[in-house]
């Protein structure tokens, strides 16, 4: 379980992170959504144990993060942007250095590397691999010790829709392992897809807390429905008998085409709470 | 002890690989063992280029190769995340430190074997640049644990590197240089390799290089209780 109780950290004067109260359950997937420069890093940070903070308490796994020691952060698999590769060493070797330090087989590092499908680059240089690839071999480093809790900073940020997929199917695979995923990310279909919850984090505050499709309903002011109908029209009602009847007639019809009811996206609740676009 | 052999490991295959700091290692030996082979004059002292080269080796190659690897290591990032895989500073440095001494000491072993070096003039020799590459490994590590990145640890470890190996140099055609140079380690392993005859230390210069080890273990601790790794 990880757990924050208003935490707060400044920069120079300048409050990145204001009361921040959470709490992530074992086995879940949990997003920090927001746009850049929201404070999704700086929580990881503290959260890992890499940062200090003025305010708060925060405990992952039920250790004060304040007191992490050497065994705890074994139990974490972090990937984060800044945590380079040896750029001159192959995948496997790059891999080894970190299981040697984890005490983790050589078998085990032929696995990661099947799951991340890299076995075919085990033999390649970091430097000589593509960008998808170097964010696959960093998220193997990430499991390679099966870790109980992983930290994932904007894990598929800059990459193609296809390595973006198979990073999630592994996320997944992950939580259905029973660890904890706390990934931050500013791309609101990623969030729906993989996260039972998540916080909106907007210039350090918590802006709404919630499982994706609940906060989608929850800020459901217009409730509309959108039809298409065969002749090519779009048309969009209220919910409402008016609406009821009138759909009702285009089925009668048969010139109904697609009919679908219209809940915001994460992208417009954020909007909504906080004027700013998600993917800034 | 685990973490620091895997830090060592990594640095081995590592370096296969990193022109830039293996240079660093076999450069001076390769030109010792060359000149020694190839140049022959009567007159020329007893293993002359072994005794030129050895000092500049001992100031050169461990400062320049352990602020490198420390450095570009920070600036990579790959630091951080040894460090936030359970390997602590003082594992982190002795593995790199360990790595850095065995390799030079390898070099200075093969180099001294090929000049011709045997007994206990030998067994000598190696311990007195055993003491000089324990303590430009120590101001390697402090110029690496300060820098940023890999261009401010250059900028730092090439006046070093300068001072302590051509001060040596500059005393044998200066005596105001000479007054000042005897009271840094590289002058008094240079006066200790050049004794007459044999390799012998005197109690000021063994004094002196103690002097130096304090203070740069000194200069080192300053530097990673105030910057530490950790914080990389």
């Amino acid at each position: 379980m990880i757990r924050t109780i208003n935490v707060s950290k400044s920069f120079g004067g300048r409050k990145v992170l204001d009361k921040i109260s959470m709490t992530v359950e074992e086995g879940e997937i949990f997003g920090l959504l927001g746009p850049s420069g929201a404070g999704k890093t700086t929580l990881i940070r503290i959260l890992t144990g890499q940062l200090a903070f003025e305010e708060g308490e925060a405990a992952v796994m039920g250790r004060n993060v304040r007191e992490l020691k050497g065994k705890d952060k074994k139990q974490f698999g972090i990937m984060m942007d800044d945590f380079g590769l040896y750029e001159r060493l192959t995948c496997f070797q790059n891999l080894k250095v970190f299981a040697d330090i984890y005490g983790v087989s050589s078998e085990r590092i032929h696995e990661v590397l099947a799951e991340v499908k890299l076995t075919d680059a085990e033999t390649r240089e970091a430097s000589k691999l593509s960008k998808g690839m170097r964010e696959r071999l960093r998220l193997a480093r990430a499991l390679l010790h099966q870790p109980k809790v992983l930290f994932l900073d904007e894990p598929t940020s800059g990459l193609d829709p296809q390595t973006a997929n198979e990073i999630h199917e592994m996320i997944l695979k992950r939580k259905e392992a029973g660890c904890i995923v706390f990934l931050t990310t500013h791309n609101m279909t990623e969030a729906e897809k993989l996260c039972d919850h998540l916080v909106l984090l907007n210039e350090g505050h918590i802006v709404e807390y919630g499982a994706p499709r609940e906060l989608c309903l929850r800020y459901d002011h217009q409730k509309r429905i959108e039809v298409v109908t065969t002749d090519g029209e779009t048309k969009e009602w209220p919910f409402g008998e008016e609406s009821a009847a009138g759909i009702a007639e285009l089925m009668r019809s048969g010139s109904l085409l697609t009919i679908h009811s219209k809940e915001p996206t994460l992208e417009t609740v954020f909007m909504e709470l906080t004027g700013r676009r998600l993917e800034v | 002890m685990n973490n620091a052999r895997a830090v060592f490991k990594k640095q081995m295959l590592d370096t296969r690989k990193n022109k830039a700091v293996l240079i660093q290692f076999v450069l001076f030996p390769i030109m010792t063992i060359v000149m020694t082979l190839l140049v022959k004059m009567d007159d020329m002292p007893e293993y002359y280029f072994l005794k030129l080269f050895s000092v500049m080796y001992l100031s050169m190659a461990p400062i320049t190769s352990m602020s490198a690897i420390i450095s570009e290591e920070k600036e990579k990032g790959t630091l951080r995340a040894l460090m936030m895989s359970d390997v602590s500073g003082v594992s982190y440095l002795l593995g790199v430190g360990l790595y850095d001494f065995f390799a030079c000491m390898m070099c200075t072993v093969l180099m001294s074997r090929v000049c011709g070096l045997e007994g206990d003039v030998w067994r000598d020799y190696l311990w007195i640049m055993a003491m000089g590459f324990l303590i430009s490994i120590v101001l390697g590590a402090a110029i690496g644990v300060i820098s940023k990145n890999q261009m401010a640890a250059t900028s730092m470890a090439v006046p070093a590197m300068c001072v302590f190996s051509f001060l040596p140099m500059i005393a044998q055609f200066n005596s105001t240089v000479a007054k000042i140079a005897k009271f840094f380690f590289t002058e008094q392993i240079y006066l200790a390799l050049n004794s007459e005859k044999s390799v012998k230390m005197d109690i000021e210069g063994f004094s002196i290089t103690m002097a130096n080890i304090i203070l740069i273990f000194g200069f080192f601790l300053i530097a990673f209780k105030k910057e530490g790794l950790e914080k990389a």
